[in-house]
Protein backbone atom coordinates (compact mmCIF):
# COMPACT_ATOMS: atom_id res chain seq x y z
CA UNK A 1 0.00 0.00 0.00
CA UNK A 2 1.55 3.31 -0.91
CA UNK A 3 1.84 5.72 1.87
CA UNK A 4 0.72 9.58 1.25
CA UNK A 5 1.87 12.19 3.32
CA UNK A 6 2.45 15.55 2.69
CA UNK A 7 2.75 17.11 -0.49
CA UNK A 8 2.42 15.76 -3.85
CA UNK A 9 2.08 12.24 -2.42
CA UNK A 10 -0.64 11.22 -4.65
CA UNK A 11 1.26 11.96 -7.94
CA UNK A 12 3.88 9.77 -8.88
CA UNK A 13 7.45 10.30 -7.55
CA UNK A 14 9.14 13.16 -7.97
CA UNK A 15 12.32 12.99 -10.09
CA UNK A 16 15.74 14.51 -8.58
CA UNK A 17 15.06 17.63 -10.97
CA UNK A 18 11.29 18.18 -9.57
CA UNK A 19 12.86 17.50 -6.04
CA UNK A 20 15.30 20.18 -6.26
CA UNK A 21 12.75 22.79 -7.90
CA UNK A 22 10.66 22.61 -4.92
CA UNK A 23 13.80 23.09 -2.84
CA UNK A 24 14.83 26.00 -5.15
CA UNK A 25 10.81 26.99 -4.16
CA UNK A 26 11.43 26.87 -0.45
CA UNK A 27 14.50 28.29 -0.25
CA UNK A 28 13.53 31.53 -2.11
CA UNK A 29 11.16 32.02 0.49
CA UNK A 30 13.61 31.55 2.77
CA UNK A 31 12.51 28.81 4.62
CA UNK A 32 15.07 26.47 6.06
CA UNK A 33 14.85 22.44 4.31
CA UNK A 34 15.66 20.09 6.58
CA UNK A 35 16.05 15.69 5.57
CA UNK A 36 14.32 13.41 7.73
CA UNK A 37 14.39 9.26 8.03
CA UNK A 38 12.23 7.02 9.35
CA UNK A 39 11.30 3.30 9.31
CA UNK A 40 8.09 3.92 11.19
CA UNK A 41 6.02 5.73 8.69
CA UNK A 42 2.76 5.43 10.95
CA UNK A 43 1.09 8.64 10.46
CA UNK A 44 0.62 9.41 13.99
CA UNK A 45 4.40 9.12 14.33
CA UNK A 46 5.78 12.74 13.73
CA UNK A 47 9.00 11.91 15.04
CA UNK A 48 11.15 11.18 12.37
CA UNK A 49 15.22 11.09 12.48
CA UNK A 50 16.91 14.30 11.62
CA UNK A 51 19.14 13.65 8.77
CA UNK A 52 21.77 16.46 10.37
CA UNK A 53 20.49 19.46 11.29
CA UNK A 54 18.18 22.12 9.16
CA UNK A 55 20.03 23.56 6.70
CA UNK A 56 19.99 27.47 7.36
CA UNK A 57 20.77 30.23 5.14
CA UNK A 58 21.94 28.01 1.62
CA UNK A 59 20.97 29.69 -2.03
CA UNK A 60 21.41 27.14 -4.08
CA UNK A 61 19.29 23.37 -3.72
CA UNK A 62 22.55 22.01 -5.04
CA UNK A 63 23.54 21.82 -1.17
CA UNK A 64 20.20 20.04 -0.17
CA UNK A 65 20.57 17.48 -2.87
CA UNK A 66 23.77 16.72 -1.98
CA UNK A 67 22.83 15.83 1.50
CA UNK A 68 20.30 13.70 -0.01
CA UNK A 69 22.37 11.59 -1.86
CA UNK A 70 24.45 11.13 1.43
CA UNK A 71 21.27 10.48 2.96
CA UNK A 72 19.94 7.64 0.41
CA UNK A 73 23.18 6.15 -0.11
CA UNK A 74 23.09 5.36 4.01
CA UNK A 75 19.57 4.48 4.08
CA UNK A 76 18.79 2.26 0.66
CA UNK A 77 15.20 1.26 1.80
CA UNK A 78 13.66 3.70 3.69
CA UNK A 79 11.26 6.55 3.64
CA UNK A 80 13.08 9.91 3.31
CA UNK A 81 11.10 13.74 3.44
CA UNK A 82 11.97 16.98 3.07
CA UNK A 83 10.71 19.29 5.39
CA UNK A 84 10.78 23.23 4.61
CA UNK A 85 10.57 25.84 8.10
CA UNK A 86 9.46 29.17 7.77
CA UNK A 87 10.73 31.19 10.84
CA UNK A 88 10.09 34.24 8.93
CA UNK A 89 7.29 35.10 11.63
CA UNK A 90 9.72 34.53 15.07
CA UNK A 91 8.21 30.89 15.68
CA UNK A 92 8.98 27.96 13.36
CA UNK A 93 6.64 25.64 11.21
CA UNK A 94 6.71 23.15 8.62
CA UNK A 95 5.30 24.93 5.44
CA UNK A 96 6.45 22.33 3.25
CA UNK A 97 6.66 18.24 3.89
CA UNK A 98 7.20 15.98 0.70
CA UNK A 99 8.74 12.16 0.64
CA UNK A 100 11.34 11.89 -1.29
CA UNK A 101 12.42 8.22 -1.07
CA UNK A 102 10.68 4.86 0.09
CA UNK A 103 10.88 1.63 0.12
CA UNK A 104 10.59 -1.00 -3.15
CA UNK A 105 7.98 -2.92 -0.88
CA UNK A 106 5.60 -1.11 1.29
CA UNK A 107 3.15 -3.60 2.99
CA UNK A 108 0.53 -1.03 4.81
CA UNK A 109 -1.55 -1.34 7.62
CA UNK A 110 -3.71 -3.61 8.73
CA UNK A 111 -6.87 -1.91 11.22
CA UNK A 112 -6.79 -3.83 15.01
CA UNK A 113 -10.37 -3.93 16.46
CA UNK A 114 -10.05 -4.40 20.20
CA UNK A 115 -13.52 -5.28 22.14
CA UNK A 116 -13.95 -3.62 25.41
CA UNK A 117 -16.72 -3.54 27.77
CA UNK A 118 -20.29 -3.35 26.43
CA UNK A 119 -19.01 -4.89 23.18
CA UNK A 120 -17.82 -1.56 22.62
CA UNK A 121 -14.73 -1.88 19.77
CA UNK A 122 -11.69 0.42 19.55
CA UNK A 123 -10.14 0.88 16.58
CA UNK A 124 -6.44 0.93 15.86
CA UNK A 125 -3.61 0.66 13.12
CA UNK A 126 -0.56 -1.13 12.66
CA UNK A 127 2.00 -1.33 10.29
CA UNK A 128 2.59 -4.54 9.28
CA UNK A 129 6.50 -3.82 8.91
CA UNK A 130 6.54 -2.11 12.48
CA UNK A 131 5.56 -5.51 13.38
CA UNK A 132 7.61 -8.30 11.73
CA UNK A 133 10.79 -6.74 12.37
CA UNK A 134 12.50 -4.20 14.87
CA UNK A 135 13.61 -1.16 13.89
CA UNK A 136 16.74 -1.00 11.22
CA UNK A 137 15.56 -4.21 9.77
CA UNK A 138 11.97 -3.50 8.74
CA UNK A 139 12.31 -2.75 5.28
CA UNK A 140 15.64 -4.56 3.92
CA UNK A 141 15.01 -7.47 1.46
CA UNK B 1 0.85 14.94 -35.93
CA UNK B 2 4.55 16.30 -36.50
CA UNK B 3 6.84 16.51 -33.77
CA UNK B 4 8.25 20.12 -33.76
CA UNK B 5 11.79 19.88 -35.76
CA UNK B 6 14.48 20.63 -33.53
CA UNK B 7 16.16 24.25 -34.35
CA UNK B 8 19.87 23.35 -36.56
CA UNK B 9 22.91 25.09 -34.72
CA UNK B 10 23.23 28.20 -35.78
CA UNK B 11 26.56 28.22 -38.80
CA UNK B 12 27.36 31.73 -37.14
CA UNK B 13 27.29 33.38 -34.14
CA UNK B 14 27.91 37.42 -33.84
CA UNK B 15 30.23 37.30 -30.80
CA UNK B 16 29.42 41.42 -30.27
CA UNK B 17 25.71 40.36 -29.44
CA UNK B 18 26.54 37.27 -27.59
CA UNK B 19 28.61 39.61 -25.52
CA UNK B 20 26.13 42.30 -25.08
CA UNK B 21 23.09 39.50 -24.66
CA UNK B 22 25.10 38.27 -21.48
CA UNK B 23 25.33 41.36 -19.96
CA UNK B 24 29.17 41.34 -18.98
CA UNK B 25 30.29 44.59 -20.29
CA UNK B 26 28.58 46.69 -18.04
CA UNK B 27 30.12 44.60 -15.38
CA UNK B 28 33.42 44.87 -17.30
CA UNK B 29 33.08 48.22 -17.74
CA UNK B 30 32.17 49.34 -14.30
CA UNK B 31 35.00 47.15 -13.03
CA UNK B 32 37.29 49.39 -15.04
CA UNK B 33 35.61 52.77 -13.90
CA UNK B 34 35.33 51.63 -10.39
CA UNK B 35 39.03 50.42 -9.45
CA UNK B 36 41.81 52.83 -9.66
CA UNK B 37 44.73 51.09 -11.13
CA UNK B 38 45.27 47.56 -10.83
CA UNK B 39 45.54 47.18 -14.87
CA UNK B 40 47.20 43.76 -14.51
CA UNK B 41 43.98 42.41 -12.90
CA UNK B 42 41.45 43.79 -15.18
CA UNK B 43 43.58 42.30 -18.17
CA UNK B 44 43.04 39.00 -17.00
CA UNK B 45 39.40 39.53 -16.17
CA UNK B 46 38.91 40.39 -19.23
CA UNK B 47 40.58 37.73 -20.68
CA UNK B 48 38.91 35.19 -18.22
CA UNK B 49 35.38 36.88 -19.28
CA UNK B 50 36.18 36.01 -22.76
CA UNK B 51 37.66 32.34 -23.10
CA UNK B 52 34.33 31.72 -20.74
CA UNK B 53 32.32 33.63 -23.50
CA UNK B 54 34.30 31.84 -26.47
CA UNK B 55 33.68 28.59 -24.74
CA UNK B 56 30.05 28.92 -24.19
CA UNK B 57 29.41 29.65 -28.29
CA UNK B 58 31.94 27.09 -28.94
CA UNK B 59 29.42 25.15 -27.35
CA UNK B 60 26.41 26.08 -28.94
CA UNK B 61 27.67 25.63 -32.40
CA UNK B 62 28.41 21.84 -31.34
CA UNK B 63 32.65 22.04 -30.22
CA UNK B 64 32.55 20.00 -27.45
CA UNK B 65 34.85 21.60 -24.64
CA UNK B 66 35.50 20.51 -21.44
CA UNK B 67 33.70 22.32 -18.38
CA UNK B 68 36.43 24.93 -17.71
CA UNK B 69 37.81 24.84 -14.32
CA UNK B 70 37.22 27.86 -12.79
CA UNK B 71 38.77 27.86 -9.11
CA UNK B 72 41.36 30.64 -8.98
CA UNK B 73 43.56 32.19 -6.53
CA UNK B 74 43.93 35.87 -5.74
CA UNK B 75 47.45 37.14 -4.49
CA UNK B 76 48.30 40.00 -3.26
CA UNK B 77 48.96 42.76 -0.29
CA UNK B 78 45.98 43.20 1.98
CA UNK B 79 44.02 46.61 0.56
CA UNK B 80 44.86 45.39 -2.80
CA UNK B 81 41.30 44.97 -4.02
CA UNK B 82 40.82 41.11 -3.68
CA UNK B 83 37.69 40.69 -1.92
CA UNK B 84 36.09 43.90 -4.63
CA UNK B 85 36.90 41.79 -7.25
CA UNK B 86 35.61 38.53 -6.00
CA UNK B 87 32.49 40.04 -5.59
CA UNK B 88 33.03 41.30 -9.88
CA UNK B 89 33.84 38.07 -10.80
CA UNK B 90 30.88 36.45 -9.16
CA UNK B 91 28.94 38.73 -11.32
CA UNK B 92 30.47 37.99 -14.61
CA UNK B 93 30.28 34.50 -13.90
CA UNK B 94 26.65 34.62 -12.80
CA UNK B 95 25.78 36.14 -16.19
CA UNK B 96 27.89 33.95 -18.30
CA UNK B 97 25.62 31.31 -16.72
CA UNK B 98 28.60 29.53 -15.11
CA UNK B 99 27.31 30.56 -11.22
CA UNK B 100 23.75 29.83 -10.89
CA UNK B 101 23.59 32.58 -8.22
CA UNK B 102 26.11 34.61 -8.16
CA UNK B 103 26.46 35.08 -4.15
CA UNK B 104 30.10 35.50 -2.64
CA UNK B 105 30.30 33.18 0.76
CA UNK B 106 33.35 34.91 2.50
CA UNK B 107 35.16 33.02 5.25
CA UNK B 108 38.31 32.50 6.74
CA UNK B 109 40.36 29.50 8.50
CA UNK B 110 37.53 30.28 11.76
CA UNK B 111 34.32 29.43 9.76
CA UNK B 112 36.13 25.86 8.21
CA UNK B 113 38.48 24.35 10.27
CA UNK B 114 36.84 23.43 13.78
CA UNK B 115 37.91 23.09 17.30
CA UNK B 116 38.12 18.80 18.28
CA UNK B 117 37.61 15.83 16.81
CA UNK B 118 35.07 15.41 14.10
CA UNK B 119 33.32 19.35 14.39
CA UNK B 120 35.54 20.28 11.34
CA UNK B 121 33.76 17.94 8.58
CA UNK B 122 30.52 19.34 9.57
CA UNK B 123 31.68 22.83 9.99
CA UNK B 124 33.28 22.70 6.60
CA UNK B 125 30.14 21.30 4.63
CA UNK B 126 28.09 23.89 6.38
CA UNK B 127 29.98 26.45 4.04
CA UNK B 128 30.08 24.69 1.33
CA UNK B 129 26.31 24.36 1.20
CA UNK B 130 25.66 27.95 1.96
CA UNK B 131 28.21 28.48 -1.23
CA UNK B 132 26.58 26.53 -3.85
CA UNK B 133 25.49 28.16 -6.97
CA UNK B 134 28.05 30.69 -6.13
CA UNK B 135 31.51 31.83 -4.84
CA UNK B 136 33.33 30.09 -2.26
CA UNK B 137 35.61 33.44 -1.13
CA UNK B 138 38.34 31.92 1.37
CA UNK B 139 40.57 34.98 2.45
CA UNK B 140 44.34 33.97 3.65
CA UNK B 141 43.86 30.65 2.70
CA UNK B 142 47.27 29.45 3.92
CA UNK B 143 45.91 29.25 7.54
CA UNK B 144 44.53 26.36 6.34
CA UNK B 145 47.39 24.35 6.22
CA UNK B 146 49.36 24.33 9.67
CA UNK B 147 52.78 22.47 9.01
CA UNK B 148 53.95 22.96 12.57
CA UNK B 149 51.07 20.25 13.77
CA UNK B 150 50.49 17.79 12.50
CA UNK B 151 47.44 16.73 14.36
CA UNK B 152 46.02 20.17 12.88
CA UNK B 153 42.74 20.01 11.40
CA UNK B 154 43.39 22.19 8.40
CA UNK B 155 44.19 19.31 6.70
CA UNK B 156 40.61 17.45 6.93
CA UNK B 157 39.06 21.09 5.75
CA UNK B 158 41.22 20.97 2.63
CA UNK B 159 40.59 17.56 1.55
CA UNK B 160 36.93 17.85 1.67
CA UNK B 161 37.09 21.23 -0.37
CA UNK B 162 39.38 19.11 -2.85
CA UNK B 163 36.69 16.53 -3.32
CA UNK B 164 33.99 19.35 -3.51
CA UNK B 165 35.78 21.65 -6.02
CA UNK B 166 36.69 18.34 -8.09
CA UNK B 167 33.25 16.51 -8.44
CA UNK B 168 30.78 19.96 -8.01
CA UNK B 169 32.82 21.72 -10.76
CA UNK B 170 29.04 23.10 -11.69
CA UNK B 171 28.14 24.41 -8.12
CA UNK B 172 31.11 26.19 -6.65
CA UNK B 173 33.66 28.24 -7.30
CA UNK B 174 36.15 28.62 -5.10
CA UNK B 175 38.64 31.55 -4.68
CA UNK B 176 41.48 31.56 -2.60
CA UNK B 177 43.35 34.73 -1.47
CA UNK B 178 46.51 36.06 0.00
CA UNK B 179 49.87 37.04 0.64
CA UNK B 180 51.84 36.07 -2.78
CA UNK B 181 54.94 34.52 -0.83
CA UNK B 182 52.78 32.77 1.15
CA UNK B 183 50.43 30.82 -0.92
CA UNK B 184 53.15 29.67 -2.78
CA UNK B 185 54.32 27.87 -0.23
CA UNK B 186 50.70 26.90 0.81
CA UNK B 187 50.63 25.64 -2.65
CA UNK B 188 53.99 23.72 -3.03
CA UNK B 189 52.65 21.46 -0.13
CA UNK B 190 48.91 21.19 -1.29
CA UNK B 191 49.67 19.89 -4.80
CA UNK B 192 46.48 19.01 -5.34
CA UNK B 193 45.17 22.39 -4.60
CA UNK B 194 47.73 23.71 -7.58
CA UNK B 195 46.75 21.69 -9.89
CA UNK B 196 42.69 22.31 -9.64
CA UNK B 197 43.36 26.04 -9.88
CA UNK B 198 43.19 27.42 -13.51
CA UNK B 199 43.85 31.03 -13.17
CA UNK B 200 46.18 32.79 -10.56
CA UNK B 201 45.68 36.43 -10.46
CA UNK B 202 48.20 38.71 -8.58
CA UNK B 203 47.28 41.90 -7.51
CA UNK B 204 50.10 44.88 -7.37
CA UNK B 205 50.23 47.47 -4.83
CA UNK B 206 48.97 50.65 -5.24
CA UNK B 207 51.67 53.64 -6.48
CA UNK B 208 50.44 57.39 -4.59
CA UNK B 209 48.80 58.84 -6.73
CA UNK B 210 46.35 55.81 -7.03
CA UNK B 211 46.10 55.83 -3.23
CA UNK B 212 45.81 59.61 -3.26
CA UNK B 213 42.77 59.09 -6.30
CA UNK B 214 41.74 56.28 -4.33
CA UNK B 215 40.85 58.84 -1.11
CA UNK B 216 39.52 60.95 -2.90
CA UNK B 217 37.04 58.78 -4.86
CA UNK B 218 36.03 57.34 -1.29
CA UNK B 219 35.50 60.58 0.64
CA UNK B 220 33.35 61.53 -2.54
CA UNK B 221 31.28 58.99 -2.13
CA UNK B 222 30.65 60.25 1.79
CA UNK B 223 30.27 63.50 0.43
CA UNK B 224 33.41 64.77 1.66
CA UNK B 225 36.24 66.50 0.22
CA UNK B 226 39.90 67.67 0.85
CA UNK B 227 40.51 71.23 0.38
CA UNK B 228 43.95 71.63 -2.31
CA UNK B 229 46.02 72.28 1.11
CA UNK B 230 45.24 68.98 2.33
CA UNK B 231 45.59 67.02 -0.94
CA UNK B 232 48.81 68.00 -1.05
CA UNK B 233 49.51 67.41 2.75
CA UNK B 234 47.56 63.53 1.70
CA UNK B 235 50.00 62.83 -0.64
CA UNK B 236 53.18 63.49 1.76
CA UNK B 237 50.53 61.61 4.85
CA UNK B 238 50.74 58.73 2.13
CA UNK B 239 54.71 58.84 1.69
CA UNK B 240 55.08 58.46 5.04
CA UNK B 241 52.33 56.28 6.24
CA UNK B 242 54.21 53.65 3.67
CA UNK B 243 56.97 53.42 5.18
CA UNK B 244 55.46 52.44 8.32
CA UNK B 245 55.03 48.67 9.15
CA UNK B 246 51.27 47.20 8.63
CA UNK B 247 50.72 49.47 5.25
CA UNK B 248 47.61 47.67 3.99
CA UNK B 249 47.23 49.66 0.93
CA UNK B 250 43.81 51.03 0.60
CA UNK B 251 42.31 49.94 3.98
CA UNK B 252 44.97 51.82 5.77
CA UNK B 253 44.00 54.79 3.36
CA UNK B 254 40.29 54.50 4.29
CA UNK B 255 41.03 54.49 8.44
CA UNK B 256 43.53 57.38 7.69
CA UNK B 257 40.03 59.18 6.34
CA UNK B 258 38.15 57.79 9.09
CA UNK B 259 40.80 59.49 11.77
CA UNK B 260 40.46 63.00 9.74
CA UNK B 261 36.71 62.63 9.76
CA UNK B 262 36.98 62.59 13.62
CA UNK B 263 39.20 65.24 14.03
CA UNK B 264 37.24 67.87 11.48
CA UNK B 265 34.66 66.51 13.46
CA UNK B 266 35.80 67.95 16.78
CA UNK B 267 37.40 70.84 15.08
CA UNK B 268 34.06 71.73 13.87
CA UNK B 269 32.88 71.26 17.29
CA UNK B 270 35.21 72.91 19.25
CA UNK B 271 35.01 76.11 17.31
CA UNK B 272 31.51 76.53 18.41
CA UNK B 273 30.68 78.70 15.32
CA UNK B 274 27.95 78.43 13.00
CA UNK B 275 28.66 76.34 10.22
CA UNK B 276 27.19 75.52 5.98
CA UNK B 277 27.74 72.82 3.97
CA UNK B 278 31.10 73.83 2.86
CA UNK B 279 32.50 73.57 6.11
CA UNK B 280 30.91 70.67 6.66
CA UNK B 281 32.31 68.47 3.27
CA UNK B 282 35.68 70.41 3.73
CA UNK B 283 38.79 68.13 5.45
CA UNK B 284 41.62 70.64 5.66
CA UNK B 285 45.38 70.86 5.55
CA UNK B 286 45.13 71.15 9.75
CA UNK B 287 42.90 67.92 9.50
CA UNK B 288 45.43 66.17 7.69
CA UNK B 289 48.78 67.40 9.62
CA UNK B 290 47.34 66.30 12.71
CA UNK B 291 48.40 62.53 12.25
CA UNK B 292 50.63 61.16 14.49
CA UNK B 293 52.76 60.00 11.31
CA UNK B 294 53.84 64.07 10.56
CA UNK B 295 54.71 64.43 13.74
CA UNK B 296 56.89 61.08 14.19
CA UNK B 297 58.70 62.18 11.33
CA UNK B 298 58.92 65.85 12.81
CA UNK B 299 60.61 64.22 15.63
CA UNK B 300 62.20 61.37 14.01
Amino acid sequence: MRITQGCFSFLPDLTDTQIAAQINYCLEQNWAVAIEFTDDPHPRNTYWNMWGLPMFDLRDPAGVMGELRACREANPEIYIRINAFDSTKGWETVRMSFIVQRPTAEPGFRVIRQETQGRKLRYTMESYAVGRAPEGARYSA
Amino acid sequence: MNAPEKAPAPARIDLGAEFRDAGIGEVLESLERDLVGLAPVKRRVREIAALLLVDRVRQRLGLTTEQPSLHMSFTGNPGTGKTTVAMRMAEILHRLGYCRRGHVVAVTRDDLVGQYIGHTAPKTKEVLKRAMGGVLFIDEAYYLYRPENEKDYGQEAIEILLQVMENQRDDLVVILAGYADRMERFFESNPGMKSRIAHHIDFPDYSNSELGEIAQRMLAGWNYRFDEAAFSAFDEYIVLRRRQSHFANARSIRNALDRMRLRQALRLFESGATVDAEALTTITESDVRASRHFQQAEAG
